[in-house]
């Protein structure tokens, strides 16, 4: 195979009041034709920005200092704008991460898709429409013909992303950059994105670079994968070497993470009251219902997942709980006690012993208060402590969260970061002195290793305190490591219930099953099993409806 | 010295002429008999040859440099017709005839050392946070706050300041400004005095009192009256903020300056002639109508934070309405309606302008800007043989601009700064 | 359509409110107006002349009656005569439409010239900024822009003046225009208000162009097209400008509404017989019915422009126009 790719000693800066700061030091990367590169790393490592340096390409404020980008010979550092713009949509082509906003929402996905081969002269428009067709066929969207002829907003996320592989591969290009491609959509929509990625790229020896941060997903596209960390190349190899046999240090803590898993607890008596019990909750958001006859129970010292897709109404069964949506009918109890609906009518005691753990650490902490001052109201509030005893628990409360008290007490939420961020939240539902906390996705917006940190120490504080948690997420890999009982939600209803080890081992529901088969596992021939076991016709929207 | 100028200036004018013909110093005959508009085409086409020349120039002496070779045309005529400008301006600038734009030129040439001077002051004095304040400051924000600052100072101190009170008729009428005799001006009256003999060194510093007084006063009641609504509204949702919202929308579909003028006409049927009531009511109009843009704001503000989510962790916790909005949302709020207060000030103090401009808004005991640009506005045709006395109506009309200006170069940098870097 | 019906129910509204404000004064303003030294028969002579007799609900729609009739009712000024000389002697009384009439087809010929200038202008100048952002060209328009949005019209008025009538007297400072003069003469003449309202108004469309360009220059979809490696012609013409259109077209209308406030002041300062200049006479006289009638005329043309521009914007979102 000869080389198409080749990055030597890659530097990258952004502007950052009006200096220059390194974003990228000095990276190299070589990429053979028809190879597929995969690029993984968190936030901030610097992924996206060689994706696009790639192609030459630097978005404003950020500008290439040193090195040099080689496609095919052309050193896209030094080229002029027009050579680039020759290349660029021909024969290297980028699959952005929101299909949604990358489609021009005033045109037709086919006039979209047709606009790099006629503008390059790569073939005519009456050709190119039906090469069009012919790919959205081959990527088994539904209904090919016609489907290019629809608006962006007129087709949905997993379709659209499918849509837009096929317009990267409109000019055939030798390279495409899919510039996490699947992290915006569910899991059993990833799982067909991914199949119809892996299919066109095999099918036409296109070479790939795949950024993403999910392991288990660059496991099953890559035949090599590189690891970044924060502007630096940490190490790169073969893709099953590098699984199996990870050299550095920060490589083994990325795939340790899945590994973190808790002791089961044994089972609950029956005869126990819950400290929450949902009874027959039916709740709708103006005329749309969400709810339909939802209930179950949570027991002293667990931690009760529910799991479901956007849309299932997870969240809106925690809005209920704490009152944030009064139910139609149905009621919540409180310890064998009726909750009022509204949370604007239930006494100072009750509201306590709920608490709650928001997603976005950002929007959760008031930007203009310290962190003393988030962490004591509720203490203020409830406790009616001031003065030294009040900074004395504010103290306490951040030393159990495993901050340091003195160094954060006075800072504010700016000046932290999102894991730290999310353990202020935690700490400020601490503070109340609940019997029960609604964890709301508390670690989907975190980096894995970072949210590891965050289940453990939920996990530690449920030990020492008898919380009761409610862990709403969409990640069964969160699920499995933290829960000891499963709720899976669809559409409003409760389709199973159950303690951990139930749901982990077969026979479970059609849709359970479908769940958890579509979590990508970090066998690189997993997809590859999976899609000949489901058979392949059975990829595409037909493997949900089929529900 | 003179002479030295003169052959600059004959050098200068030279020079821009040959630009500013381009092509028709070749038929200079032919060029100079073409109306305005067919020289102004000439002009420009010449100057878009002139910028493809650098461009190609550039190209030859820099070997092909990036910069040179991806030029755009667009950004080459630029240069080109920046070049031009500043000739233009060197040009009029020299004409002795036609002294306003020198005195514009100098004015702006004060104001910039002035503006980098007290950068330089507040980068070196003050706490660190101000001095971080001064480092990251353009020079206009500099100017803003720096003009700000003094029509502060005057306003207040106006009575110390002014050397004749505001009503005072003098003896001498009609004195030029200057101060100098030979060109009938008087030491005592530095901008000379209007038709009835007031001074008008003295009616300006008593206007900055009275206008940006009355001004101030005005939006700070619309602030008061509009964001306590608007937040309510906001917070409160429900009936009270259809009901709010749906008042303000039909009070807003009438355009501003109209409604006002609307309601001063019923204002001062009522008051019966009583000039200080007048001024009152004027008051109360303009701060209820611009109340009805300050509530949108802070409604849209409101809402804005109303939807996160440590407001719903509060509430949850069973705050009082008083805590959520002054605690938990008024802090978040302060930067969007800082902001805001200064456009509204703007505004304010240009409606009572143009009303009192008009003459029914602020009333005669007070001397105010608006209604002496009125008084002197026939000055104005004076310009071409007794420049001093045309600049009478433009000092009162420059004094409202410049704060207007100042203000609005402050909001900008303020909004620049809380939106991030990012555009 | 439910938008068209909006706005009528809006027109209907700010008609009420400017009743309701003219009636808010205390007693009857027949007394109001003409002091407490006039006669009882004057005062009841305008009383009977206003209709102030009836209740204002009836008063209110017999006047929005003649509104829709186009009969705006008579001037006080008029009313007034007539009152002194005996009720129905006047044969040649001038009703308030018939004095709009002509000032109002001024009014929208200034505003008209105006437009034509700064709606190109504007959005060319938009354009440029936003594509040249952040370059010393941006920031000297930005200055200048700023500079021209805060200065009031009557300024600019002045300094227009002061270069182009006084010192070099290129075009009229004063606007005398009348019926039947030949158009190139009444273009020149209005040429001075055309301008200052252009500078006012460009300053502000420019700017809000190229906030809503820039915005949407920033968006994924503007990047992919740059990466598909067409050419920035094609990526602004083909994929900016459709979305831009809703928000260009929302800033122009706003703009042309914000014209209908400032040529009031600007009619003044150059004596354009326009309906902005009787408006302001009618305020120090205050001649009501005149007033009531001015400010119903710019109240519609200003609802009428904000509505034009929800619709055109709705028009132009494909969204809209392709439902699912």
């Amino acid at each position: 195979m000869s080389q198409l790719l080749r990055i030597r000693d890659l530097k990258i800066e952004g502007r950052s009041d009006e200096t220059w700061v390194p974003i990228i030091n000095g990276v190299d990367l070589d990429l053979d034709r028809g190879q597929v590169l995969g690029l993984i790393g968190e936030s901030g490592a610097g992924k996206s920005t060689i994706g696009l340096a790639a192609m030459g390409f630097v978005r404003d404020g950020i500008r290439i200092s040193n090195g040099t980008v080689e496609f095919d010979g052309t050193d896209l550092v030094k080229a002029s704008a027009s050579q680039k713009r020759a290349l660029l949509g021909k024969r290297i082509a980028y699959v952005a991460q929101s299909a949604a906003a990358s489609f021009n929402p005033a045109h037709k996905l086919i006039d979209q898709h047709i606009e790099a081969p006629t503008q390059h002269n790569v073939q005519n428009r009456k050709d190119s429409i039906e090469d069009g067709i012919d790919l959205y066929r081959r990527l088994r969207l539904p209904d090919p013909d016609q489907i290019g002829f629809r608006y962006p907003h007129q087709v949905s996320g997993g379709q659209l992303q499918r849509a837009m592989t096929a317009m990267a591969m409109s000019c055939r290009p030798d390279l495409i950059i899919f510039d996490e491609p699947t992290t915006a959509l569910d899991v059993t929509t990833q799982i067909e994105v991914l199949a119809a990625i892996r299919k066109i790229v095999d099918d036409f020896g296109t070479a790939a670079i795949y950024i993403t941060h999910d392991l288990a997903v660059v496991a099953q596209m890559a035949d090599k994968i590189k690891v970044l960390l924060k502007g630096n190349e940490v190490e790169e190899a073969e893709t099953h070497q590098m699984l199996s046999h990870p050299k550095e240090e920060y490589t083994k803590s990325l795939w340790a993470v899945r590994g973190f898993e808790r002791p089961a607890k044994p089972a609950v008596q029956t005869s126990a009251t819950p400290v929450i019990r949902v009874d027959h909750v039916t709740a709708a958001y103006g005329d749309v219902k969400v709810l339909h006859d939802v209930s179950f129970d949570m027991h002293e010292g667990r931690t009760v997942a529910v799991v479901g897709e956007s849309g299932s109404g997870k969240s809106t069964a925690a809005r209920c709980i704490t009152g944030l949506l009064p139910p139609l009918s149905g009621q919540i109890l409180l310890d064998g006690a009726r909750l009022a609906p509204s949370y604007k009518t239930r006494d100072k005691m009750q509201l306590r012993q709920v608490q709650m753990i928001y997603q976005m650490a950002d929007t959760a902490l008031n930007p203009r208060k310290t962190i003393g001052e988030i962490i004591g109201r509720p203490v203020q509030f409830y406790m009616g402590l001031s003065g030294t005893e009040l900074r004395r628990r504010i103290e306490d409360l951040l030393a159990e969260i495993e901050l340091e008290p003195s160094q954060f007490i006075d800072r504010l939420p700016s000046e932290l970061s999102g894991g730290q961020k999310q353990r202020i939240g935690i700490a400020r539902a601490l503070a109340a002195e609940p019997k029960f906390i609604i964890c709301d996705e508390v670690t989907s917006a975190l980096d894995q290793l970072v949210a590891e940190g965050i289940l453990k120490l939920l996990a530690k504080l449920q030990d020492e305190l008898k919380l009761t948690y409610m862990f709403i997420t969409h990640d069964l890999a969160t699920v499995k490591a933290i829960a000891d009982e499963v709720v899976v939600m669809k559409d409003g209803e409760v389709v199973e219930h159950g303690p951990k080890a139930d749901m982990f081992t077969p026979p479970h529901h059609p849709y359970t099953d479908l769940l958890l088969s579509s979590v990508p596992e970090m066998d690189p021939d997993w997809l590859t099993n999976l899609l000949a076991e489901r058979g392949v016709d059975n990829i595409g929207d037909a493997a949900v409806d089929k529900m | 010295m003179s002479t030295v100028f003169g052959a600059i200036n004959a050098a200068l004018d030279a020079v821009v002429t040959a630009i500013f013909s381009g092509l028709g110093l070749l038929v200079p005959a032919v060029y100079a008999a073409q109306p305005f508009w067919i020289r102004a085409l000439i002009a420009l086409a010449a100057i878009g040859v002139a910028g493809w020349m650098f461009r190609k120039i550039g190209q030859v002496l820099s070997k092909n440099r990036p910069y040179f070779r991806d030029m755009t045309f667009g950004v080459a005529y630029g240069f080109a017709f920046a070049v031009w400008a500043l000739g233009a301006t060197a040009h009029l600038f020299f004409i002795v005839e036609n002294p306003f734009f020198r005195w514009a030129i100098q004015l702006l040439i004060v104001f910039a050392i002035a503006a980098f001077l007290f950068r330089l002051l507040g980068r070196g004095v003050g706490t660190t946070g101000s001095r971080k304040l001064f480092r990251g400051m353009p020079l206009t924000a500099a100017f803003g706050i720096l003009i700000i600052l003094i029509y502060a100072f005057v306003a207040i101190f106006a009575a110390a300041i002014a050397p004749y009170g505001q009503e005072q008729v003098l003896a001498n009428a009609n004195i030029v400004p200057g101060g100098n005799p030979a060109t009938g001006g008087d030491p005592a009256y530095p901008l000379g005095t209007d038709q009835i003999g007031r001074d008008i060194l003295s009616r300006l510093i008593f206007g900055a009192q009275n206008t940006v007084g009355i001004a101030f006063v005005t939006t700070c009641l619309a602030f008061f009256l509009g964001g306590s609504l608007g937040f309510l509204a906001a917070t409160l949702g429900g009936w009270l903020d259809q009901l709010l919202s749906r008042i303000v929308d039909a009070l807003m579909a009438i355009p501003a300056l109209i409604f006002a003028l609307l309601l001063m006409t019923i204002a001062t049927a009522y008051a019966q002639g009583e000039r200080t009531q007048v001024t009152l009511y004027m008051i109360l109009i303009i701060a209820v109508i611009d109340s009805t843009r300050v509530f949108r704001l802070s409604r849209a503000v409101g809402q804005s934070i109303v939807v996160m989510d440590y407001i719903e962790a509060a509430r949850l916790r069973g705050e009082g309405l008083g805590y959520l909005v002054f605690r938990e949302m008024l802090p978040n709020a302060y930067a969007p309606l800082l902001a805001e207060f200064g456009l509204r000030f703007c505004f304010v103090f240009l409606t009572i302008a143009s009303l009192s401009f008009l003459g029914v808004g602020i009333q005669p005991p007070f001397a105010d800007w608006g209604t002496m640009v009125r008084d002197l506005s026939q000055f104005i045709n004076f310009a071409a043989f007794a420049p001093n006395v045309a600049v009478t109506p433009l000092l009162a009309a420059g004094a409202i601009a410049l704060l207007t200006v100042a203000v609005n170069f402050v909001v900008d940098w303020m909004l620049h700064r809380s939106s991030g870097l990012k555009e | 359509m439910q938008r068209l019906l909006l706005g009528l129910v809006t027109l209907v509204v700010v008609s009420i409110i400017i009743f309701t404000a003219v009636n808010l004064l205390p007693g009857d303003f027949a007394q109001a107006i003409l002091g407490q030294g006039a006669t009882e028969e004057a005062i009841a002579g305008i009383r009977e002349q206003l209709g102030l007799n009836q209740s204002p609900v009836t008063r209110y729609f017999q006047w929005l009656s003649g509104v829709l009739q186009g009969d705006l009712g008579v001037p006080l000024s008029q009313a007034m005569m007539q009152s002194f000389s005996g009720a129905s002697t006047g044969g040649n009384v001038i009703t308030v439409a018939e004095q709009i009439g002509p000032r109002l087809s001024n009014t929208l010929f200034l505003a008209g010239v105006s437009a034509a200038i700064a709606v190109p202008l504007s959005i060319t100048l938009g354009v440029l900024t936003a594509l040249y952002r952040n370059t010393a060209f941006d920031k000297a328009m930005n200055i200048s822009t700023l500079s021209a949005i805060s200065s009031p019209e009557f300024f600019l008025a002045y300094i227009l003046i002061l270069f182009l009538a006084v010192l070099n007297p290129i075009f009229p400072s004063l606007s005398n225009i009348f019926p039947g003069m030949e158009f190139s003469e009444r273009l020149n003449k209005t040429m001075l208000p055309a301008l200052t309202l252009t500078l006012a108004v460009t300053a502000q469309m420019m700017r809000m162009t190229r906030a809503a360009l820039i915005n949407l220059l920033a968006a994924p979809y503007i990047e992919m097209a740059r990466l598909k490696g067409l050419s920035p012609m094609r990526v602004i013409v083909k994929h900016a400008l459709p979305n831009a259109m809703a928000p260009i077209i929302t800033v122009v209308a706003l703009n042309l509404a914000y014209l209908v406030t400032g040529v009031v002041v600007v009619e003044v300062v150059f004596v354009y017989p326009g309906i902005g200049q009787l408006f302001v006479d009618s305020v120090k006289t205050r001649d009501i019915p005149v007033v009531q009638a001015c400010c119903l005329i710019f109240a519609a043309v200003y609802i009428l422009l904000n509505l034009t521009a929800d619709i055109l914007s709705i028009l132009s979102n494909p969204r809209l126009r392709h439902p699912k």
